[in-house]
Parts: C-alpha cells; structure tokens; sequence
C-alpha cells in the first residue's frame, strides 16, 4: 500500500498513466500502431510520426514551464510562433525556381532572433513595469498575428527551396526526422542550465515568493525576465518547424491555438499553475501525451475543430485535481463516506 | 493648492482614464472629418453602434468580470455557440422565435454559472478554466454543425433588417439599441445597487470583502453568469447581423472585448472601471476600423496591431497611475501625521 502511494504520488505518475492508457488504447484500436518500417533511409512509422510532431509542442513547453514555476503565464507563444515563421519564410522568400534571397542559416537565425525579442518584451512588460503576466502577453497575443500579415503582406509565403524542409522532415542520411534532434537539443541545453547553474532553484524560489526571495538576494526581476526571454526563444525556434511541415508561413494558422497545448502540457506534468515547483521531465511526457491525445482523436474520427471539446475537459479536470480545495472537499467527503460505514457496521 | 498639486489629484482620480478615452475618441473623430468628406454623415457615428453593437454587449459582460479582479476568455465562442444553436434550432425543429431565442440564452447563463462555480469553489484561476471554456464552447459548436447554417426564418430576418430612422439623420438597428439598453441597465446595476458595491468592493480587495460579511462567493458566481448571459444576448445580436451560425464566428472577440474594457478604463487588477468607459473602448476601435475602409489601402490586419498598441498604451498608463496613486496616498498619510 505504502509502494503504491509513493508510486502515484510521484510527480511523473500522472503524465506517464495518461500515456499509457492513451497508448494502450491506440495499440488496441488501430491497426499497426506499433509498427516501424524503413523505406528510403528514413524510419516510418506512427510512432515516429507522433514524436515528430510532438517535438515543437515539447520546445514550447520547456520554456512554458520556467514561465509557469514563476507563477505567470505566457499566452503569446502562438502568436509569436506565427511571426517566427513569417520572418524566416520572407527572408528565404517564395521564389518558384527554389533559389533562396537570403542564406537560410540567416533567415532561421532571423526567425530565432525575433522570438527572443518578443520574449524580452514580454519580460520587460512583466518583470520591470510589473503588469500581470496574463495582460501583458495579451498584447502581443492581440498585435501578434496582425504583425505576422504585416511581414507576409497578408499572403501565405510558399517557400521552394529544398533545404528549408529539411528542418520539419528528414536532413538526407538520417533515418530520423529532424525535430526530433532539436527537441532533443533544447532538452539537452536546459538540462545543461539546470544541472551547471543554480537558476532552477532560483526560478522556484521566485515562483514560490518573489518577496522572500528578493530579501534572500535573488536578483528577481533579472530571473522573471529570462524566463519570458527563454519563452521567446523556444516560440521562436518551434516557429521554424511548424514553418517547415508546411514549407509555409501562414500568419493565421501558424501556431494557432498551441498556447493551450503548451499550458496542457505543463499542466498534466505536474507543474502547479500557481508556480512554485515545476518538472521539466514531466513536461515532456506531458506535451507526448497531449500529441497523443490529438493523433488518437483524429484516428478515431474526430475533426480538429471538434477537438478542443476534449481538450478543455481534460484541463478542466487536471485543474481539480491539483486544485487544494477540491481535495479537502474530497477528502472530507471520503472521510464522512467512511465513517458513515463504521456507524453502519456498529 | 497650485496647479501641480491639483493636476496630480486629477490624474489619480477614478475617471481620468475615461477622460483621456473620450478625448482620443472626439481627436480620432475630428481627424476623421478633416481628412475625409463622409465622416460628416451622422449615419457614419451611427454605424459605429449598429456594426460594434455585439462587441459593446460583449464588452460589458467582460467587464464584469475584471472588476472582480477575474477574466472571461470564453465570451467570443460562446457567441459562436449561441449563433449556431440558434440557427441550428430555427433549421432543424419547429421551436418557434420566441422560444429559441430564451432557450439559447439559457446556453450563456449555463456557461458562466458552470465556469463562475468552478473558479469560486475550488478557488481555481478565471482565466485558464474560461480558456478552457472557450475551447470547450468552440468545440462544441463544430459539433453541432462543421457548415454555415444560414438563418432563413422570416420572421427573424424581418426583425434583423429591421431599421429605425432618427430624426431625419440616419438609421439605428434594434441590436444597438438593445447594446445601448444593456450598457445603459449595467451602470445603474454597478452604481446604484448593493449587488453592483459589492462586486467594487471584491475587486479592492476579496478578503476584506468577505470580512465585511458580503455575499463574496454569491456575487461572484453571479458576475460569470452575467458575463455567460451578455455574451449569449451578444450571440443573438451578431446573429442579426451575420444570420448564420458558424464556427469561426466571434473568433478573438475575447480578446477585443477586454481591450475595449481596458482602454475604457477598467484596471485589469479589479475594483476600479467605469461602464460608460467600455462603450468608448469599443467605438475607438470602431472608428479605427471605419478609418481603414475610408482610406482604401490600408489592410485590416492594421486594426489588430493598433489595437494592440493602443492596448499597450493603456496598460502601461494604468500602472504608472496606480503607482502614482500609492506614491500619493503615503505623502498624504505622511502629511496628516505631521
């Protein structure tokens, strides 16, 4: 009983569960679920395809859960993803015989760039003129998109030149897609930040009271602005691969709605959405299981605008089990079902 | 008292953001005349209200919600859901107008009492169980319908191409004066009812307010469901103008409804905002809107990024003025020391 408690106590049990069941589910139901093949050099495969996928949503959520350990939020990862996507597709530009205007080490560079500046505003808005976390991503959130038309004049930019979809599917010679090495990679560089400075203990002393943590001598505003910066950065990142699935800059469809996959993510990692604590591992599977969770749904028949009904119904009910409150409620519920058992027996 | 002194307590003032709002939106207004000869129609103001008369009614039930220090993302899908439930109802069964239309309002008030229920009792954040809301409600409506429905009821259009003259100058529709009616109910609602003092005095601060033995828990459920139920009548208003359900209608309103609030001067921390304010909130960005289809070349992505600017502007404004007010409050409690 002990075992069991400490194992569904733990941090990465949630995430972990949903992932199995939701695994367990598709192995059953679809057909060939687990198969892998190898044709042209390259492995295929649904599990391939799901890890792929879920690789921009995993960058989005590392640096979704640092925003959220401080106890703020960023809603303008989606928005800043389209943007990302529409500097680095107009600077390669849309030329049909697949001549690039710029270098494309440039333009990923530019699109890269970009989203660390929108994260440094973000920052600059939260942690120096102190706004709520929530409004002040509001308005990259509102202008965000408006900016991306701008940059794309409003036009799906149709990108030809052949290295660019490298980034979203397969470098030649590697029989893995290449998402998956750059998920690996940020993975890798945060493990490396956590593991070599002490920026995680201090990012979660914030989080948990920036007041405190200030008289401790935690330079507070500096941490609460790299966290946003960082945010920036993987929105901007992860605006190059969705940019490359579709070898397009769409400023409208770019990462729409991948805010609420990120916070999901975080969220079903176990991280509290009032800060504090926060697990990166559990992130992870969490974002894999939210990739899951839409490739099963589409197996099963359901549309993609139908999706977010599921969805909000797993947000609504991973916030009350991690709500305080509703434990106590359901506590007291328990405890009154038990003793109303004893009193049935006597 | 000298000049500097009395500009400092104006400034702190509670309607000073609504000042600075009405004088940009009479500067944008005269700027519009100066540069182009159709502003002068008086049917050119009265648009204003007949195409933002959905996003007035929206904005009102939002800002209910930031006066109590909370946030309702869900408003934009829950008019979608409202729209396509209509539609749907109208195609699909005999209810007839005026049972429909009770019935989808009943959508609304279910949306906010459900997400005012759960923010209240498990003391969960408003904004992510209303963005949950907002996808849930989106959601649903694809369920319901993934194709435009039109609305071909006559009786229904009849009363959505309906247009009331006044005074020989132009023309108003009944959703404005419904958004008017609306706005005008919710200041008497805020200023002149206990109700309404008690969600100011949430706003300023939950737990002194539960203290002074208000009704806190009541009054907030209360605020999502007036939220749930504006959004639902705004729902029916844009089914007037669009007669369709469809699931990307309402896309973002959200988000132009808490700017319009905000830049009315509603403080985004709760407990300060002025109702009269969110009606100009909405006509700036109206009249911003009407400035890019006088001008021909300019495109609508323009709106988003000024609004966004504006929005900036005002959050920015908002916390210097709330410094400004702490700054003054301890120099006068410095002073009546001495």
């Amino acid at each position: 009983m002990n075992k069991f408690k400490k194992i569904t106590s733990s941090s990465m049990f949630l995430p972990l569960f949903a992932l199995g069941i939701l695994l367990l589910f598709n192995i059953v139901f679809v057909n060939d679920f687990l198969a892998i093949s190898m044709e042209n050099g390259h492995l295929y495969g649904r599990l391939i395809d799901i890890l792929s996928r879920s690789s921009s949503l995993i960058i989005l959520s590392l640096g979704m859960t640092f925003v959220i350990a401080t106890s703020g939020i960023d809603i303008s990862v989606g928005a800043v993803v389209a943007i990302s996507a529409a500097i680095c597709c107009m600077l390669i530009g849309g030329r049909g015989d697949g001549i690039p205007e710029h270098p494309m080490i440039l333009a990923m560079l530019a699109g890269i760039g970009i989203g660390v500046i929108c994260g440094i505003w973000n920052g600059l808005l939260v942690s120096k003129i102190k706004i709520q976390p929530v409004v002040a991503t509001l308005i990259l959130m509102v202008a965000g998109r408006g900016i991306a038309q701008l940059l794309t004049q409003g036009q799906i930019i149709t990108v030809y030149y052949k290295p660019f979809s490298y980034i979203g599917a397969n470098i030649p010679g590697s029989i893995l897609p290449t998402p998956i090495f750059i998920a690996a990679l940020m993975v890798l560089l945060v493990i490396l930040i956590l593991k070599k400075t002490s920026l995680g203990l201090f990012i979660q002393s914030v989080g948990i009271n920036p007041t405190a943590s200030r008289y401790a001598g935690i330079n507070v505003v500096l941490i609460i602005f790299l966290v946003y910066a960082f945010s920036g950065f993987c929105a901007g990142v992860s605006g190059l691969i969705e940019s490359s699935l579709i070898r397009a800059a769409d400023a409208n469809n770019a990462g729409l709605n991948m805010e609420m996959d990120a916070i999901l993510a975080v969220a079903l990692g176990g991280t509290l959405l009032s800060g504090g604590k926060f697990y990166i591992g559990g992130s992870i599977i969490g974002a894999i299981t939210i990739q899951t969770l839409t490739t099963t749904m589409y197996a099963i028949g359901v549309s993609s605008d139908q999706l977010p009904v599921v969805k909000a119904i797993t947000v609504i009910i991973l916030c009350l089990v991690q709500s305080k409150k509703f434990q106590t409620v359901f506590n007291s519920w328990k405890n009154k079902r038990q003793s109303q058992k004893v009193v049935d027996r006597t | 008292m000298n000049i500097r002194s009395r500009l400092s307590t104006a400034i702190a003032s509670q309607y000073f953001p609504f000042f600075v709002t009405v004088s940009l939106f009479i500067i944008l207004y005269i700027a519009g005349i100066m540069n182009y000869r159709g502003f002068t129609h008086a049917q050119v103001f009265y648009n204003l209200f007949i195409d933002n008369a959905p996003l007035i009614i929206v904005t009102v039930g939002v800002t209910f919600t930031l006066l109590i220090g909370g946030i309702d993302l869900s408003v934009g899908s829950v008019v979608a859901l409202v729209c396509m439930s209509l539609a749907y109802l109208l195609k699909n069964t005999s209810i007839p107008v005026f049972a429909a239309v009770p019935l989808v309002l009943l959508i609304g008030i279910a949306v906010g009492f459900i997400q005012g229920y759960l923010i209240t009792m498990f003391d969960m954040q408003p904004f992510i169980i209303t963005l949950a809301g907002m996808f849930f409600c989106r959601g649903l409506t694809a369920v319901i319908s993934r194709n435009t429905i039109i609305i071909d009821n006559p009786a229904y259009a009849a009363l959505a191409s309906e247009r009331i003259r006044i005074f020989d100058t132009g023309f108003i529709s009944v959703g404005a004066i419904v958004a008017i009616i609306v706005l005008i109910l919710a200041t008497i609602f805020l200023k002149y009812t206990k109700t309404g003092r008690t969600i100011f005095a949430i706003g300023g601060s939950e737990s002194s307010a539960s203290l002074m033995g208000l009704p806190v828990f009541k009054t907030k459920i209360l605020v999502y469901i007036i939220s749930g139920f504006c959004s639902a009548l705004a729902g029916i208003v844009y089914s007037w103008i669009m007669l369709s359900g469809y699931t990307l209608h309402g896309l973002g309103m959200e988000m132009d409804a808490i700017a319009s609030s905000v830049i009315g001067g509603t403080l985004l921390t709760g407990g300060v905002g002025f109702m009269p304010g969110t009606l100009f909130g909405v006509l700036i960005q109206g009249i911003i809107l009407t400035f890019i289809t006088f001008q021909g070349t300019l495109s609508a992505w323009w709106t988003k990024i000024v609004v966004g600017a504006l929005l900036c502007v005002f959050i920015i404004m908002q916390a210097l003025i709330t410094e400004h007010k702490n700054k003054l409050s301890s120099s006068s409690s410095i002073k009546s020391d001495k």
